[in-house]
This record gives C-alpha cells, sequence and structure tokens, in this order.
C-alpha cells in the first residue's frame, strides 16, 4: 500500500512536471526549419552555430554558401529566410529591394603572411603595404621597410606579391583599404572582388595562396584571418591610424569596430582609428526583410528567424565565434544590433518584445 | 520487326551524341554572345586588356590565347625528345619484346594519372627546383606548366606513334635491308617517310590534350592577366582564367569567360580534324 501510495505521488510529479514542460514549450515555439544562403567567409562559424542552436531549440537551418551575391539574389526571390552577405547593400542596391535589416554576426581580418629566411617579426604601414602591391617597393631591403624593422635581417631579393586568382569578399576587404589609405591606389587599381593587380602571381582561394606563400621564399601576399589563424600561419603586424602595431587577433579585430558605427551597421572598418585596432578588419553581416511576412510565411518562421538572431548576438554565440577563429562584435554594437532586431515586423507588428 | 526496333534504337541513341554537342556549341554561342556584342569579335580576341573597373570593364582574349598557345608549344617541343625515343623502342627497335611491353604499359600508366597529381608534384617538387636554378624567382612560369604538360602529353604521343611505327610493312623494311641499309639507315628513309604523317597527327592529338588542360596549369602558371613577356614569367591559359574566375563572375565578365571557352573549343576542335585528315591521308 505504501509503495503504491509511493509510485503514485511520483507519477502525479512526474504529470506535472511534463504539462510545466508543455506549457513552456508552447510559449516559445519555433519552427522546424529555417533557410539561408549567401557568404562562404563566415560558413565555418555558421556551421557551428546553427548546430548549437538546432541542439537546443530543434530547429534545422539549412545555410547554402554560395556567395554573398547569391545569397542577397535568393532573399529578393524571396526563398530564404535570411542571407548572409560580405558586403553591406548600397544605397543603389537598397532602392531595388524592400527594406532590409542588417545585423552583422561577427568579424574578420585580412592578414599579411610572408615567407622570408630568418625574419620573425616584420612590421608595416599601410603605405608600404600599399607601395608593395602597386610595385613601388620592389626589394625587401627597401629603406622604407627597413626603418620599420631595424632588427629585422631583411635580404636584398626581390618581393613577390601574391593575391587571389579568384573573386573573392578577402581582396574586397583588402583593396579596400588599400584604397583608403593610398591615393594612388584609389586612381590605379580601386576596390573590388577583382582586382588587377600589377605584379606578383595569384592563386585560388585562401588555401591556394596560403600554399604559395608557404612554398616560395620572399613572397607575401593577404589570406583571411579565420583560415590563417586555424592554419597559423606567420604574419606581420601593421601600423594603424593611432601609430601603433597592432598584430591580427581575435582582440585587436574586435577593436575596429568600438569606435562609433552608424545605426544600420552599414560601414566598412578597414583602417579604423580605435586604439589597438587591427586596421584591415571586416565584418559579416546576416541581412533579413523588416517586414517579415513575404512569400506567404507565417508568423512563427519569423518568429523563428529573430530568435536564431537573437541567439548569434547571445554572448554564448560570441564566445563560440572565437573557438572558430572569428573575432566577437563589441559589447556596445551588440547592443545596438538588439535595438536594430526591435525594428523586425509581421503584419506591422514588432516581434522582439 | 525486332531488327527494326533495334535499328530505331541504335539511331536515337547515336543521334544524342551530336545532338549534344550541338547544344554545348549553341549555348557556348548564345551566352558569348554578349561579350562579342560589346567588344567586338575581333577586339575582343586581340585586346589584352582585362580590367573588372566597375563601368568600364575591359575583357580581351589576347593574354590568355598567348599563353595556352605559349605552354603548348613549349609542351610539344619537350615533349618530343621523350616520346620518339619510347614510340621507336617500343615500334621497332624492340619491337614485340617483353621489355618493349613493360616500357609501353608504363607509359600508358602515365596517361592514367589525374592531372591533379601531375599539378601536386610540379607545385611541391618542379617549383622548388626552378627556383633553385634561378631560371624564376616565384616558380610558377610559363616554362614550370610548359615541362609538367610535357610530361602528361608523352604517353598520348608515343603510344599512337608506335602504332604507327609498327604498321610500317615489313616488305618496305627488307628490301631496304636487303640494298645494305643500316637500321638508323631504314629508319629516317622508310620509317619516318611512310609513317611521317600518322607521327604527325599523333603529335596533334597530343597537342589537342595539352591545349585544354586546366588543373595542372592552374597550379603552376602563376595566374596573372597580362601576356607573358618571356618563357620565364608568369602568365594564364584560357582553360585556367575560366576556372579561377567564374564563380564570381556575372554580367560581362561571364559572358566574356564563356566567349573565351568557345575560342579554346573552336581551336581545340580545329587541331582535332586537322589530325583526324592527317591520319586518314596517312600512306599505311
Amino acid at each position: 500500500m505504501k509503495q503504491n501510495l509511493f509510485a503514485m505521488i511520483v507519477a502525479c510529479l512526474a504529470l506535472f512536471a511534463i504539462s510545466c514542460g508543455n506549457k513552456s514549450n508552447q510559449n516559445s515555439q519555433l519552427s522546424d526549419e529555417l533557410s539561408g544562403a549567401g557568404a562562404t567567409f563566415p560558413l565555418p562559424f555558421y556551421n557551428v552555430i546553427f548546430e548549437e542552436y538546432a541542439t537546443k531549440h530543434k530547429t534545422v537551418t539549412a545555410y547554402g554558401a554560395i556567395g554573398s551575391g547569391g545569397g542577397i539574389r535568393n532573399l529578393k526571390d524571396g526563398v530564404v529566410d535570411f542571407a548572409a552577405s560580405d558586403a553591406f547593400l548600397t544605397d543603389e542596391e537598397i532602392k531595388t529591394m524592400p527594406e532590409v535589416i542588417h545585423i552583422p554576426t561577427c568579424m574578420g581580418a585580412v592578414v599579411l603572411a610572408y615567407n622570408l629566411n630568418g625574419v620573425e617579426n616584420l612590421n608595416l604601414s599601410s603605405e608600404v603595404i600599399a607601395d608593395i602591391f602597386a610595385g613601388n617597393i620592389r626589394r625587401w631591403n627597401d629603406a622604407k621597410i627597413k626603418e620599420l624593422n631595424p632588427q629585422a635581417p631583411l635580404p636584398d631579393v626581390e618581393i613577390i606579391p601574391v593575391y587571389r586568382s579568384d573573386g573573392s569578399g578577402t581582396t574586397f576587404v583588402f583593396t579596400d583599404y588599400l584604397t583608403k589609405v593610398s591615393k594612388e591606389w584609389e586612381a590605379k587599381y580601386g576596390r573590388g572582388k577583382s582586382v588587377n593587380f600589377p605584379i606578383g602571381l595569384a592563386a585560388k582561394g585562401n588555401t591556394g595562396v596560403a600554399g604559395v606563400i608557404s612554398n616560395t621564399a620572399n613572397t607575401i601576399g593577404y589570406i583571411g584571418s579565420e583560415y590563417a589563424f586555424a592554419q597559423k600561419i606567420p604574419y606581420a603586424g601593421i601600423k594603424n591610424l593611432q601609430g601603433e602595431i597592432i598584430l591580427p587577433s581575435t582582440e585587436s579585430i574586435s577593436k575596429a569596430a568600438s569606435g562609433e558605427i552608424p545605426q544600420d551597421t552599414r560601414c566598412s572598418i578597414t583602417n579604423s582609428d580605435a586604439k589597438g585596432a587591427y586596421p584591415i578588419s571586416c565584418f559579416t553581416w546576416i541581412l533579413v526583410y523588416k517586414e517579415q511576412n513575404y512569400s506567404k510565411r507565417d508568423k512563427l518562421q519569423a518568429e523563428t528567424t529573430v530568435n536564431l538572431l537573437e541567439y548569434i548576438l547571445s554572448s554564448e554565440a560570441q564566445a563560440i565565434a572565437k573557438d572558430v577563429h572569428y573575432a566577437p562584435l563589441p559589447e556596445k554594437l551588440i547592443e545596438q544590433c538588439q535595438n536594430n532586431l526591435k525594428q523586425i515586423t509581421y503584419d506591422g507588428v514588432q516581434i522582439k518584445k | 520487326m525486332s531488327d527494326k526496333i533495334f535499328k530505331t534504337i541504335l539511331f536515337l541513341t547515336a543521334s544524342m551524341i551530336p545532338l549534344i554537342c550541338g547544344g554545348i556549341v549553341y549555348a557556348l554561342v548564345t551566352d558569348a554572345y554578349q561579350a562579342f556584342e560589346y567588344f567586338g569579335f575581333f577586339k575582343f580576341l586581340t585586346s589584352s586588356e582585362w580590367s573588372y573597373t566597375e563601368g568600364n570593364e575591359q575583357y580581351g582574349a589576347m593574354p590568355f590565347i598567348t599563353g595556352t598557345l605559349m605552354t603548348t608549344l613549349l609542351a610539344l617541343l619537350f615533349c618530343i625528345p621523350f616520346s620518339l625515343p619510347v614510340a621507336l623502342f617500343t615500334g621497332e627497335y624492340f619491337k614485340g619484346t617483353k621489355i618493349a611491353s613493360i616500357l609501353s604499359t608504363i607509359v600508358d600508366l602515365l596517361a592514367g594519372i589525374p592531372s591533379i597529381i601531375y599539378g601536386l608534384w610540379g607545385f611541391f617538387t618542379l617549383r622548388p627546383i626552378i627556383m633553385a636554378l634561378n631560371i624564376s624567382p616565384q616558380g610558377s612560369s610559363i616554362l614550370t606548366a610548359s615541362l609538367v604538360l610535357a610530361i602528361m602529353i608523352v604517353p598520348y604521343a608515343a603510344s599512337l606513334s608506335a602504332e604507327f611505327i609498327k604498321m610500317v610493312p615489313n616488305d618496305l623494311k627488307e628490301s631496304a635491308y636487303s640494298l645494305g641499309s643500316t637500321r638508323a639507315e631504314v629508319v629516317r628513309r622508310v620509317i619516318f617517310p611512310v609513317a611521317g604523317s600518322g607521327i604527325f597527327s599523333s603529335y596533334i592529338l597530343a597537342i589537342g590534350r595539352a591545349l585544354g588542360e586546366t588543373m595542372t596549369v592552374t597550379m603552376l602558371i602563376g595566374n596573372t592577366n597580362a601576356i607573358p613577356d618571356s618563357i620565364t614569367s608568369t602568365g594564364n591559359s584560357m582553360a585556367s582564367i575560366i576556372a579561377n574566375q567564374f564563380g564570381e563572375a556575372d554580367g560581362l565578365r561571364l559572358s566574356s569567360l564563356i566567349a573565351i571557352g568557345l575560342i579554346l573549343f573552336l581551336i581545340t576542335a580545329t587541331i582535332n580534324m586537322i589530325g583526324k585528315i592527317m591520319i586518314k591521308h596517312s600512306r599505311i
């Protein structure tokens, strides 16, 4: 009898617990599936973060790394919940679409990797980098490089610049920086996903450039930080606007966004004037429509999309970014993004409370 | 009745191939049209500018045509001293012996190696040698790509030439011997004249193979979009510019890449056709 009573109490408790569980589930019910498409640069981060989100909320996020341009096209066609892009929409592009909210998800950088016998630390300035890639500085023992590296045994050999042969956001960020710091670069070559570099040789992808550099003496080239950090490739410190020589690291990259960022976060942060900032840093964004009622999506889908974005901005997700060699967003910017999330609506009704 | 059905099925399947081939040409022409229309066919062929500047895009195929022709012709040049002796060895001097069959198997094996493996070998073994010999500071060059291409096309040139050398009638050779010719004279005066056009066509087909080679060349040529000023400088070939840039290309650039594809297709088709005609007209 006593045993029966005990069993009944346990059963009651269990039922109570289950009903509670149900209740809380109903409150935060989410859709089973989200889909997004776009940039390849943050793919390793998104893979981990979407996996993590799926184990937490049973929502599977399908992400197609088809390139930033392709992602934006998919959003225009209304076939995805969000697009991911390494570049923010230009004013002209914005005019061709319904209102879009930009949410930065993490940060990266472009590092200058080199292969120089006997040189362990290399310091560069914006002027020297532009001159090397424009072909004005041809030899490693040039006075301008010596001035920045008085200790280094710089050899009297030709510099071999290495760049990307395929179109790439990495090239865009790097040439965006060069365009900002050098009038000559701006006039002759400009910024873009593909740029006509005047000298050197080219290879395909981060892997290709890194491969050529590690196998060829006297080379210097630019590589995405997430790849360079993961592969532990030697890279140069760069003098920022404050006059400090800064090595790329997740901390110094985050600092590049610690200055004033416009409310909609649409800005390039290369050549940042913040203290301790690595100067060739960049954001990567997720783009969603402000009005979530499009392509017959239901409210649940819209809520799940916002919930995922909130998760990406959480400190937990930002810590994961650091683990996979991306730089987390600074606190101040996260607050700003949380506020931007509040603009998202379904049928004109605000989703995030 | 069943014979008729079989015939129809045969006809249908056989006609698929020309249809697919025609479809490819059609697609290439329609997609390349934008570039040809914008730049003009001859200007596109001869312009050496490849510039992405937005609003003033300039695309010309000349650097890539030069790169492709330079690598191919150099590869042919480097390949002759290897493939011709192999062909004579297996087709005449040691014809039918065990050692000849071993050699020809090994040469055929070369043809079966995937091109990425040649690329890796070139990148990690040949490039450092080129750098160490001070031929080119960066190692990647037209020359590096040609050397690896030469090894890749040896089996095509060697085994086909050997077949033609084997087919030279014995009567001809024996009558030469009976007149007191040495073996070297027989090779020079009988085998080469008789099998000549066949050997020539085997080299033409090898060229066809070298023209379109993509992976190896991309890894070794340096991928710079300018006309190379010497064989030790970097360049780019038609196949490798397409492989490098189709991913992010759209609009005019995509059309220009497809136009380069069309030109490559035409060059390869012409070369193969010349080879076929030569075989047909060979004296054997």
